[in-house]
């Protein structure tokens, strides 16, 4: 990487959207850019490194007044507690985690075998109203969680629904399902319907046509669809939080907001529940950050 | 192996109708090729027939029967795509099988198979290959293979050779037109190129439109074009069309040139007409009865002939002549019309007035 920072941080917009008679010498632009981008990357991070250092710190050091930010002793005892129950055993946020894995895998799967299948029908055959339906689908992405969620707290108490893994694995797959098929489409446009014409006239169904040619080709893109899917499922709070009340079903984002509060809270155990939340996350968009970019453009770029 | 036949194909899509009442008798054995512009609906008519289009109205029998609701896979067809679709993650060789693979044949057979396949199109050495790693003519040649590894009622390609350059455009049809004749199957042949047609055909038919034009064999399709657009579209310069109208003996045109009347035109006195002249049944060098007076407009070189255009009032005449020919722009020229093969067209309906007389 022989890029200097001047050069990585000048970009071309920038340089654009300056007035030519405030802009400053190169050299001050620059500067005055490295030190807001770095009040910015304080600001952004700060709250992650002080999670992270809460979660190694002992107790004492976590209370203590002023903060310390070196010199304090590095504790695990906050992960242990994470995991296991203070008496021995798994310990309610371990099972949070694991509802959490749960809804979200399974979630995840539900909106990719229905969406998947549906995507490709959108792309590859006349539907009436075409537009008009994809339209509605996306339209139930419109409204915040928060604003169907009464509703459909009361009708989740009418079928039985309320508290139980299975209504949380069905919200999210309602969810993830449009999310799914607009994103599945955008792949599905690119691979050439010609493949499955072939196909069919070499001898296969429709069905076989698509299960031999077109979805191996749709791997990578079904990958990334899956992981916004499942990072949207992991983080979910709204819902989680509403619809459900024990520890058994609980996931992890309601119950780690139930450790803040009563007489006391255990920072160091919710810093450590925090990472531990935090770290799937993580990866996975690190696995996707090229698809990341590649959905804001998705369609902008013809093969 | 296979008769084709399809009646009243009708498709829309949205506002375009791409067909419009195609019907298409393809005989047992023949090369039968659909030649057109671009959006005349050519590559729609193949894809009813292969059943990947659904049909507004029509039918299509195939061996007599008819087969117009059937799958694919249910009508024993093969296609060549004009970008030849290609399975990406296989190798030539499993492309090739394919066909095969579907009709769950034993791998010894497969393998006897796409052997002949690739000795008969020169591709041994590219089985391992795939896709991305062949050349566009080699990618023709193993498209080529996967539809004829087996034996269906009939062959069906979409333009096959557009995408290839000349040399091996022309090198491919002779090839195709060899293995027609070997297999005696039953093509039908998709393009734009009338050169094609010609060359390779023993049927054309000429769609414009969705429509039909004119069904015939190359010769009748240039000799006797059906109407004055198959005239203005078959044939390389393309046909020379005067308007003019019958007055006794003589044929006057509109601008002012005169001519006898053909023996074998029927049209009434004074129905405007058209009148249609091949580049070969006009002379500059020559010297016959029947001659046109204009001016030297533009000499183009072919090599193996030249084609000189004559400009008669503020028309222009495309005529053959030898490549040795010259001469300077705006020069008086006589071009002698061979009147026997001249085409007469209604002007108003387009349609052919030649047939009668002959």
């Amino acid at each position: 990487m022989a890029v200097s920072v001047d050069e990585a941080v000048s970009t071309g917009p920038t340089r654009e959207r300056t007035p030519p008679t405030r802009r400053l010498g190169g050299r001050g632009r620059s500067v005055l850019e490295i030190a807001l981008l770095t009040v910015l990357a304080v600001v952004m991070l700060f709250p992650v490194l002080w999670m992270i250092e809460t979660s190694i710190k002992e107790n004492r050091d976590v209370y203590a007044v002023p903060a310390q930010f070196f010199g304090f002793s590095v504790t695990i005892d906050h992960f242990k507690d994470v995991f296991v129950a203070p008496g021995g055993g798994r310990s309610d946020l371990s099972v949070a985690f694991l509802n959490s894995a749960v809804v979200a895998g399974v979630s995840t799967v539900l909106a990719t075998v229905l969406g998947v299948p549906a995507a490709w029908a959108y792309s590859r055959f006349a539907v009436k109203a075409k537009k008009d339906q994809l339209f509605f689908i996306l339209s139930t992405r419109f409204m915040p969680p928060v604003v169907v969620v009464i509703p459909i707290f009361l009708m989740y108490r009418q079928v039985g629904l309320i508290d139980s893994k299975l209504g949380l694995i069905l919200i999210y797959t309602a969810f993830n399902a449009p999310f799914t098929i607009w994103m599945m489409k955008g792949f599905v446009d690119e691979v050439p319907a010609e493949y499955e014409d072939a196909a069919m006239l070499d001898g296969y169904t429709r069905l076989q046509a698509f299960w031999r040619h077109t979805l191996p080709l749709l791997v990578p893109g079904i990958a990334a669809t899956a992981v916004f899917a499942l990072i949207f499922s992991w983080n979910e709070f709204v819902f989680a939080i509403f619809l459900t009340s024990s520890d058994s079903v609980r996931t992890a984002p309601p119950a780690i907001a139930g450790l803040i509060g009563g007489t006391t809270t255990d920072w160091g155990l919710v810093a450590a529940a925090s990472v531990v939340f935090a770290l799937p996350v993580l990866v996975f968009a690190y696995l996707v950050r090229k698809h990341l970019i590649a959905g804001v453009t998705l369609g902008a770029v013809r093969r | 192996m296979g008769t084709v036949a399809a009646h009243g194909l009708c498709k829309s899509f949205g506002k375009v109708q791409a067909l419009d009442g195609v019907t298409l008798d393809v005989p047992d054995g023949s090369f039968f090729v659909v030649l057109g512009p671009s959006g005349a609906g050519k590559t729609t008519t193949l894809r009813a027939i292969a059943g990947l289009e659904k049909l507004d109205a029509g039918s299509v029998h195939l061996d007599g029967r008819d087969a117009t609701g059937d799958a694919p896979a249910a009508r024993d067809l093969a296609m060549v795509f004009q970008n030849y679709a290609l399975y990406p993650r296989h190798t030539a060789y499993e492309n090739i099988a394919s066909p095969l693979r579907a009709r769950r044949c034993s791998s010894s057979e497969i393998a006897a198979a796409v052997e002949r396949m690739s000795s008969l199109l020169h591709i041994e050495r590219l089985l391992q290959r795939r896709p991305a790693q062949l050349s566009g003519g080699e990618m023709q040649r193993v498209a080529l293979a996967r539809a004829l590894v087996r034996h269906p009622r009939a062959f069906l390609m979409d333009e096959p050779l557009t995408n290839l350059d000349l040399k091996l455009r022309v090198e491919m049809r002779t090839e195709l037109t060899r293995i027609h004749r070997s297999l005696g199957a039953t093509f039908v042949y998709v393009t734009n190129d009338q050169v094609e047609a010609l060359s390779m055909a023993d049927h054309v038919a000429v769609l414009k439109e969705g429509k039909v034009q004119q069904v015939g064999t190359p010769t009748e399709v240039y000799e006797r074009p059906a109407n004055k657009w198959v005239a203005g579209f078959v044939g390389s310069p393309p046909i020379s069309l005067l308007a003019c109208h019958a007055e006794g003996d003589r044929l006057v045109g509109a601008q002012g040139w005169t001519l006898p009347r053909p023996r074998w035109t029927t049209a009434e006195d004074g129905r405007a007409l058209l009148l249609g002249l091949r580049a070969e049944d006009l002379s500059v060098e020559q010297r016959r009865d029947a001659s046109l007076s204009g001016e030297l407009y533009g000499i183009e070189p072919l090599g193996d002939r030249t084609v000189v255009d004559v400009q008669v009032g503020t028309e222009i005449l495309k005529v053959k002549a030898r490549p040795t020919v010259t001469g300077t722009p705006g020069e008086r020229l006589l071009v002698t019309v061979d009147l026997d093969r001249a085409h007469l067209f209604d002007a108003d309906t387009g349609l052919s007035l030649s047939e009668a007389g002959r």
